[in-house]
């Protein structure tokens, strides 16, 4: 059974936002989503100081049978990237809500917050693309 | 796994289940400006036996029976064992070693080969091979722009001195992915200056720099790579296997190494073959083994804890990461691999040492007969390696055709790659030239000189 944390925002494309001080906004992926890929061998992270904006992507995990696309929930700039995914991208599947966060962003509009999904209606979203 | 054919019943019948009108409106999503179009130049379709007799009478044409050409595909000894070992059935009809339980053989010597080419090239990780050398040096570019995070400029600075084939591969290649490619000139002394690099405005993602160069000169690696290290550029190296045994290999060029090295495998027993087939070979450093194009095999162990050897990194691959993969292709040159891997073990380090020490000895010695002739001088000064560019005191292309008719093939005539040289020749020496070979080559070539107009 997947977890989805109640105080995180989700898209529909399984990235979690959390919200932090300052505007910053800390990305991953969803215990759904590392569920689904299966154990994670590389992420490719974007650069500190890159802009990226919503829907846009902005990492790639990569897992052994898969590589899929990572997309930035808020648009803004990269202010943070976490390097611990470099040696040890298992992470991913061990803590993906905690230590095995993403990138950070610093965002824009927080308008853009509001349009991602809350983790009830995710997981029913989660439950409505399984076969 | 056996080929059947569909029937023309079949494709209808797909079609048809699909919805589709004809195939090629499957093609419908590819704009018509990336569509290669008809293939003019490719003739109509042969039975068998009017292919057999076309073949017959060309193969009845090669009628030469000593060669001094080099620029790219070497006429090197070939010990007999090692087409022996390739032709075994069990190398020679071997699939796709995508299942690893069904082909721990073809893997452990692709392992075994990659292992060969880091060690020749000083470098961390090989790929399973590519094509040959000059779409390997496009992948090399390819993926260096891709690499190198740091330089979004997509300009890539090529050596001028890179083999012209190489240069022109690549320059298709790259074409319609906007990379635009950029020529560090030559000097007079047939070399490119490390001095010039600084006149770039900008710097460009990756360096090209070929060792020795297409004219047998030996470049200022060191220099350029210190250069490139300095400026974030990446520096990718083509090399001649069989060099390697001797001069210093990529991975040591300057203070860091060069970044990618390529080339092609063809030195390493594989038949000249009218140009082919061989294999392309590229090696890097680990931090770059994600964008590395084609197959890797790794070794591992199984749930037993025995060693295994499998394909690897797939996910850079078209079969998972589709039109994001490192690049299309997802094959190697498995046979000639195979060759080229036996050929290396039974030389060993110590008899690829040997046959580079002779080549560069007979390249000399037929260097210095040449110009014992009247108005063949040496064209450029300066250290060099198997091969060497004569200048004659007339156009070397007729000197060349004459040579053909008595049986030698001289040498490569160089004016139509550069239309300044068009009275040069590049030519090898080789393991297996013997010193009456060379004197027969002085002998003929004074001969059809004596015959051919001077230039003034």
């Amino acid at each position: 059974m997947s977890e989805f944390p109640a105080e995180l925002r989700y898209a529909p494309s399984h990235e979690w936002a959390r919200v932090e001080d300052e505007g910053v906004v800390a990305v991953g992926i969803s215990d759904h989503a590392q569920d689904a890929l299966g154990d994670v061998v590389y992420v490719e992270l974007p650069e500190v100081g890159q802009d990226v904006e919503a829907g846009e992507e902005a990492a790639v995990v990569e897992s052994v049978k898969a590589a899929s696309d990572i997309y930035a929930p808020v648009s803004g700039t990269i202010v943070a990237v976490n390097t611990l995914l470099e040696d040890a991208p298992e992470t991913v599947n061990q803590d993906p809500y905690g230590d095995g966060w993403f990138f950070r962003i610093q965002s824009r509009d927080d308008a853009e917050l509001d349009a991602l999904l809350d983790a009830q209606t995710y997981a029913e979203h989660c439950e409505s693309e399984s076969p | 796994m056996p080929f059947i054919p569909h029937t023309a019943a079949e494709v209808d019948a797909m079609l048809d289940a699909i919805g589709a009108e004809s195939i090629e409106q499957l093609f419908d999503e590819i704009p018509s400006q990336l569509r290669a179009g008809e293939l003019r130049t490719v003739p109509e379709a042969r039975s068998e036996m009017a292919m057999l007799r076309l073949m017959g009478e060309r193969a009845r044409k090669d009628q030469l029976q000593l060669c001094f050409l080099g620029a790219g595909c070497y006429d090197h000894h070939i010990p007999s064992a090692v087409w022996d070992i390739t032709q075994r059935g069990e190398f020679l009809t071997a699939y796709t070693p995508y299942q690893a339980e069904a082909s721990q053989g073809t893997l452990q010597l692709i392992y075994e080969y990659q292992s060969m080419m880091t060690a020749l090239t000083a470098l961390d990780v090989s790929n399973a091979s590519v094509y040959d050398g000059a779409s390997g040096l496009a992948e090399a570019v390819l993926m260096a722009v891709r690499a190198n995070r740091k330089n979004k400029s997509r300009r890539v600075l090529m050596a001028e001195t890179v083999h012209p084939l190489y240069r022109q591969t690549v320059a298709t290649i790259v074409r319609n992915q906007g990379i635009a490619l950029d020529s560090l000139p030559m000097t007079a002394s047939g070399v490119v200056d490390p001095a010039a690099l600084n006149g770039h405005a900008e710097p460009p993602v990756a360096l090209v720099v070929q060792q020795p160069n297409f004219f047998g000169l030996l470049e200022q690696v060191d220099e350029l790579t210190d250069w490139a290290a300095a400026h974030d550029v990446l520096v990718i190296a083509v090399v001649n296997p069989t060099s390697l045994a001797i001069l210093k290999p990529p991975g040591q060029w300057g203070e860091g190494g060069a970044d990618i090295a390529c080339g092609d495998g063809q030195p390493l027993g594989i038949p000249m073959a009218s140009g082919g087939p061989s294999f392309g070979f590229i090696c890097c450093r680990q931090a770059f083994v994600r964008q590395l194009p084609g197959r890797i095999i790794g070794r591992t162990e199984d749930l037993d804890g025995r060693t295994g050897f499998t394909l690897t990194l797939q996910a850079r691959e078209q079969h998972i990461r589709r039109a994001k993969a490192t690049s299309n292709i997802c094959t190697n040159q498995g046979l000639l691999v195979t060759a080229g891997t036996i050929y290396l073990s039974l030389l060993g380090p110590a008899g690829l040492e040997g046959v580079a020490g002779q080549c560069h000895r007979r390249t000399a010695q037929l260097a210095s007969a040449a110009v014992t002739l009247p108005g063949v001088t040496e064209r450029f000064a300066g250290p060099f390696f198997h091969e060497r560019v004569l200048a004659l005191p007339c156009e070397a292309e007729p000197v060349a055709e004459k040579l053909a008719a008595r049986g030698i093939l001289a040498g490569l005539p160089l004016g139509d790659y550069f239309p300044e040289l068009s009275r040069c020749l590049l030519v090898c020496g080789t393991e297996k030239h013997s010193d009456e070979d060379i004197e027969r080559y002085v002998t003929e070539l004074g001969a059809a000189l004596s015959s051919t107009e001077a230039v003034a």
